[in-house]
């Protein structure tokens, strides 16, 4: 799993401190002490023989990489994929996101991809009932064809 | 499905809901979505909430994602907006409890007993910690 965003970036000391669950920029929260996003994908990565790895450059954007290994008693499972990408492109506020999924069958690798603004515009919001039904039958939807196309 | 029959579906969906109901006022639901609430199963929560409001045929609702509400020790917390109930911040609240929600809350106009917060955590309201007790 790769995220890549071109937001504010972090230096050196700013990329140590985000790797340490007891660090946050403190701006949301105030009196917190915590952040845990990237601490929980470091520790699942390392319990399970996977791998991760984050780069960033100070005002130009942040890449985060987890591998996970699946053969790994400890490794969680994958979850309902197309409906966690789906919640993931309908987090509230003004961007764009792009998805791309990509899986490898035996013989063939094959991908798709959706971009937020597309759906939005397909869609007309991402905040209701209808449209987030909706975007979760797409995504699965895509899902199945991918999943039949690589077997 | 293509993005074409995607928003053939949207658009087609819209006029059927047009001739459904008129000018009914929305129902808001917003979901923690901050890492606490994901580990505590607020996806889950979210799909439920999905899947039984198709199922009741509820129609306007907003449902909004949101970061971290300062209930962390309650997650997943979801409040509920509609006219005719206070605004309320449900806390714990697995799918189980989303699909009561639905049911009690939303349909028949009933707080759902053990899950009721009043109000976000302090810090949330920018107030400073210790000044009220």
């Amino acid at each position: 799993m790769t995220v890549t965003d071109n937001g504010k970036g972090m230096d050196e000391a700013e990329l140590v401190r985000a790797q340490d669950p007891f660090s946050t920029d403190g701006v949301k929260h105030p009196q917190r002490k915590v952040g845990l996003g990237l601490p929980f994908v470091i520790q699942t990565t390392r319990m399970t023989q996977g791998r991760f790895q984050i780069s960033s450059q100070k005002g130009k954007g942040t890449t985060v990489t987890a591998t996970f290994n699946l053969e790994h008693w400890d490794t969680p499972p994958l979850g309902d994929l197309p409906a966690t990408l789906g919640q993931l492109m309908a987090l509230s506020g003004d961007y764009e996101a792009t998805v791309v999924r990509r899986l490898t069958g035996k013989q063939v690798t094959r991908s798709w991809e959706a971009k937020r603004s597309e759906l939005l515009e397909a869609l007309g919001s991402l905040e209701d009932l209808e449209s987030l039904t909706l975007l979760r039958e797409y995504f699965r939807s895509l899902e199945n064809e991918l999943v039949e196309a690589t077997q | 499905m293509t993005l074409q029959e995607l928003r053939a579906m949207r658009e087609k969906g819209q006029q059927a809901m047009d001739r459904r109901v008129g000018g009914d006022k929305s129902i808001e639901i917003i979901v923690g979505m901050g890492t606490c609430g994901i580990a505590a199963g607020a996806k889950e929560a979210l799909n439920a909430f999905i899947d039984e409001l198709n199922s009741k045929d509820v129609r306007n609702v907003v449902i909004k994602q949101v970061g971290c509400m300062g209930f962390c020790h309650s997650e997943p917390t979801v409040e509920i907006k509609m006219e005719g109930m206070p605004d309320i911040i449900y806390g714990n609240v697995d799918a189980n409890v989303a699909r009561t929600i639905v049911h009690s809350h939303i349909l028949e106009k009933k707080l759902v007993d053990n899950h009721v917060f009043d109000k976000p955590a302090l810090d949330i309201l920018k107030r400073t910690p210790g000044k009220e007790k």
